[in-house]
């Protein structure tokens, strides 16, 4: 029989919806089996939220993830305001969607960067990052706080922005725009990147509707599905915009869905701070006397896919029960599709493909023969790993310095 | 297919096991159906009529234990809640996880959780706590009077 070896990928990092360990089997090059473990850090977020409060449950839901804070506010909100039938004000709702897709455009600039780092692309890293950093900048003018913004509550949002700061986020958002098409041009248009990512981990329709994966990794195997359109709430129905798909399912498929989304973010924003300058300054809460009992079922579009929250309230002052489910949850499920049966080289960037947080790559522990137990590389050799390949093929294309 | 079609054809093809329809608006619904039917209307729902499966939540009422099964038609923005009601001393219901992927890690977390089990499940092992949680405690079960 032959040898298979063991390569943990985890088993923790703190900034993802869920700890986890990845186990890859892998018979030589070849990846044979994938497992997956959980619960290092299980933080118990459902149960705690039935001891808070409505207004409190919203600064616990934002810590879920990181990245993507204010996609879990966003939808438990819609559900909270699905239960007591509140009706946001106009410049609430335009206010909201800003948050939600300046917060698009930093995770998919974030991504962008992290799948650069790991193809042995590190310019792209550090471009990408730095054209990050404005949107950073801009989210501490709007909310104080560079991440997790608490700007949700129920009935609308905490802070107002202000009439006069729509001229500066324009520029800001010119400036980002600019950088975007640098950065799409040099990573579409790069025959290395082509080769590392075309027919990589590729995820078929069926599998799509099979692990009911959603976000951009759906959207990048041809299923057209956006809780924005579909399900449309906030200001998105008051919006012109496109839902961009891609047809081939794999990693590249995927970069090119986000890196064409964060155009129509762009153009959500822009047209979100025209709505913002029509309606009158200051009006961005209407007054919540009591969450009745119900249930509600609220849904939001996050970087990564669709959030879902569901929302019991038993009359009383906390959700007698919240249940929620981040969009990596399915997604990742897929990863037994897409990396069995590629090399280790290709699972790295396959893993990475659904954004599942980055961290879980950056923590590859040390890769151990699963017979005898003897320490076969690192992390930073796993990682090299994957960078020597693009390097062998820059050196085939004659792309090397 | 608008949300009216999707009830008569609910109604249509399970009258007697359908309990209870709750229209919360053009987009929201709960069907309660009996549990031996989930099989059934999980077919009819992710095969015939398109939906997909959002995830399920369960939960610990007098009632017993509830599971709502959360299906989007994603064409329609209709969001279906599956509405069950299991017994509260022996908590059991057919997996879903033969027919699609997506319930095969929330049936696990409720296998866990609750202590519902699912008949038939491909792999009913633990999802969250494995290893390192006692046999036969289920923390999300609550205690009534």
């Amino acid at each position: 029989m032959s040898r298979k070896t063991l390569i943990p990928i985890g088993p923790y990092h703190p900034l993802q919806e869920e700890p986890e360990l990845f186990k890859l089997f892998c018979d030589g090059e070849i990846v044979k089996d994938i497992k997956w473990e959980t619960g290092y850090n299980h933080r118990g977020i459902e149960k705690l939220s039935e001891s808070k409060t409505y207004d409190q449950v919203f600064f616990l839901v934002e810590r879920i993830c990181g990245i993507c804070s204010t996609s879990h506010p966003f939808a438990f909100a819609n559900a909270v305001e699905e239960i007591a039938g509140i009706e946001i004000t106009d410049r609430a709702k335009y206010i909201r969607s800003i948050i939600g897709e300046l917060e698009r455009l930093h995770s998919h600039l974030l991504w962008v960067g992290l799948a650069g780092h790991f193809l042995g692309y590190n310019t792209v890293f550090m471009w990408a990052w730095k054209y990050r950093e404005p949107i950073l900048d801009l989210f501490e003018m709007i909310t104080g706080n560079r991440n997790s913004y608490a700007m949700f509550k129920v009935g609308g949002v905490r802070r107002d922005i202000g009439n006069e700061k729509i001229p500066v986020i324009r520029k800001i958002l010119s400036d980002v725009k600019k950088k975007t098409d640098l950065l799409t041009g040099a990573v579409m248009d790069d025959p290395v990147i082509h080769a590392r990512t075309k027919g990589v981990g590729i995820l078929t329709k069926q599998d799509i509707l099979d692990y009911a994966a959603v976000g951009p990794t759906a959207r990048a195997s041809g299923v057209a599905i956006d809780v924005r359109k579909d399900d449309p709430y906030a200001a998105y129905p008051l919006i012109n915009w496109k839902v961009i798909t891609a047809e081939g399912g794999d990693v590249f498929a995927k970069a090119e869905v986000r890196l064409l989304e964060m155009y129509e973010s762009i153009s959500i924003i822009e047209q979100c701070l025209d709505g913002l300058e029509k309606v009158s300054d200051g009006d961005v809460n209407v007054k919540v006397k009591e969450i009745p009992e119900g249930i509600g079922s609220g849904r939001a579009e996050a970087p990564r896919g669709e959030v879902f929250h569901f929302v019991v309230s038993d009359g009383s002052n906390s959700p007698a029960r919240h249940k929620i489910r981040a969009p990596s949850y399915v997604n990742i499920a897929t990863f037994k599709k897409s990396c069995i049966g590629q090399t280790i080289a290709d699972a790295t960037i396959s893993l990475a493909a659904v954004d599942p947080c980055y961290c879980c790559t950056e923590r590859m522990a040390v890769a151990y023969d699963a017979n005898s137990g003897q320490r076969i590389m690192n992390a930073g050799e796993l990682i090299s790993l994957s960078a020597d390949k693009s390097n062998e093929l820059k050196k085939e294309l004659n792309r090397s310095k | 297919m608008d949300t009216e079609l999707v009830i008569e054809k609910l109604r249509e093809n399970f009258g007697a096991g359908i309990t209870e329809v709750v229209t919360k608006s053009p987009s929201r619904v709960i069907v309660s159906i009996k549990p031996d039917l989930i099989l059934k209307v999980g077919e009819h729902l992710y095969k015939t009529a398109g939906f997909r499966f959002i995830i399920a939540s369960a939960l610990h009422t007098k009632r017993g234990f509830e599971i709502h099964y959360h299906f989007s038609m994603d064409k329609t923005g209709l969001v279906l809640n599956i509405h069950v009601v299991l017994d509260n001393e022996n908590p059991q219901i057919e997996s879903l996880s033969n027919m699609f992927n997506a319930s095969n890690w929330i049936e696990r977390e409720m296998h866990e959780l609750f202590g519902i089990n699912f008949l038939n499940h491909p792999n009913q092992e633990k999802l969250i706590s494995e290893g390192n949680w006692a046999e036969g405690v289920y923390p999300y079960r609550k205690k009534f009077k």
